[in-house]
């Protein structure tokens, strides 16, 4: 439960840096502290196979990719002068709202029946293998094998429109 | 605490809303998508922790939870190609990232 609380004080400190930070490339380093936490929250979860995909997918490529761009435009710290008084006031209530409404939704919905068997340790049990490659890929490649194959032709299409937004001149 | 599935989810609804503000109050390009990654994986934080918690077979856990974040996340991967694709594009076109310049279609 501690070690829940050091990676959650992470990884929301991690996210006010990205969002407040004016300096892209320290934004993107405290994304990589970001998404590192958000891998420990996954293991904390049972998901090490989708701690370790977060680890190589997001800080691996995507974190490379967005420094990347970053790099490849020389971009400076971003301009000062965000919104106005009234805007910001309208948006905090705004979020205050929305972890209002989210929160009440965790604090009332209650998936497991009231009988369910808790180790005296405090510990959810969980079958044998949860969160393995091997109870993955069974489901990926069986019940999920549709959505599998649908995801990886979105991709190509992605990459093919990346590749052609990017070209220097769309006429050629 | 008792219940450690509202912890999760509260840190789920806390990350979204962070990751809301980038989006909102920011005008650089790669700072709101950086802060759509934000919402993501925040997204990501509870399909993983409901799928944790719900009864599965004989023990809590069912994978799709897991299954649908691994989803997520290779959409996320092609929605950042996509988007810094369009940030390079936007800056050919105005030297700058600032999307308040992008305002070809305003009228």
């Amino acid at each position: 439960m501690l070690v829940f609380f050091v990676v959650a004080a992470v990884a929301v400190g991690a996210a006010l840096v990205v969002v407040i930070h004016r300096n892209p490339v320290i934004q993107a380093l405290s994304l990589v502290v970001f998404l590192l936490a958000v891998a420990g929250v996954f293991v904390l979860l049972n998901a090490q196979f989708l701690a370790a995909l977060q680890v190589i997918i997001y800080a691996g490529a995507i974190v490379v990719l967005i420094t990347f761009v970053i790099m490849l435009l020389n971009l400076g710290p971003e301009a000062r002068g965000g919104p106005g008084i009234p805007t910001l006031l309208i948006a905090f209530l705004l979020g205050a709202l929305l972890i209002g409404v989210l929160g009440r939704a965790g604090l009332t919905f209650e998936p497991l029946a009231a009988n369910t068997p808790v180790s005296p340790d405090g510990v959810l049990p969980h079958a044998p293998g949860y969160g393995s490659v091997g109870a993955f890929g069974r489901a990926l490649f069986s019940t999920y094998f549709y959505p599998f194959e649908a995801v990886s032709l979105a991709i190509v299409a992605a990459l093919t429109g990346a590749v052609l937004l990017a070209k220097r001149k769309l006429e050629d | 605490m008792e219940n450690p599935f509202t912890l999760f989810l509260l840190l789920s609804a806390v990350l979204f809303a962070i990751g809301t503000l980038g989006v909102v109050a920011r005008r650089g390009a790669i700072t709101m998508l950086m802060s759509v990654e934000l919402m993501l994986n925040a997204a990501n934080v509870a399909l993983v922790a409901v799928g944790r918690f719900l009864p599965g077979e004989g023990a809590p856990g069912i994978v799709e939870g897991q299954v649908v974040a691994l989803f997520v996340l290779a959409i996320a991967a092609a929605e950042a190609a996509v988007g810094l694709a369009l940030v390079i594009a936007l800056y050919r076109l105005k030297g700058s990232t600032d999307t308040d310049l992008a305002r070809l279609l305003r009228w």
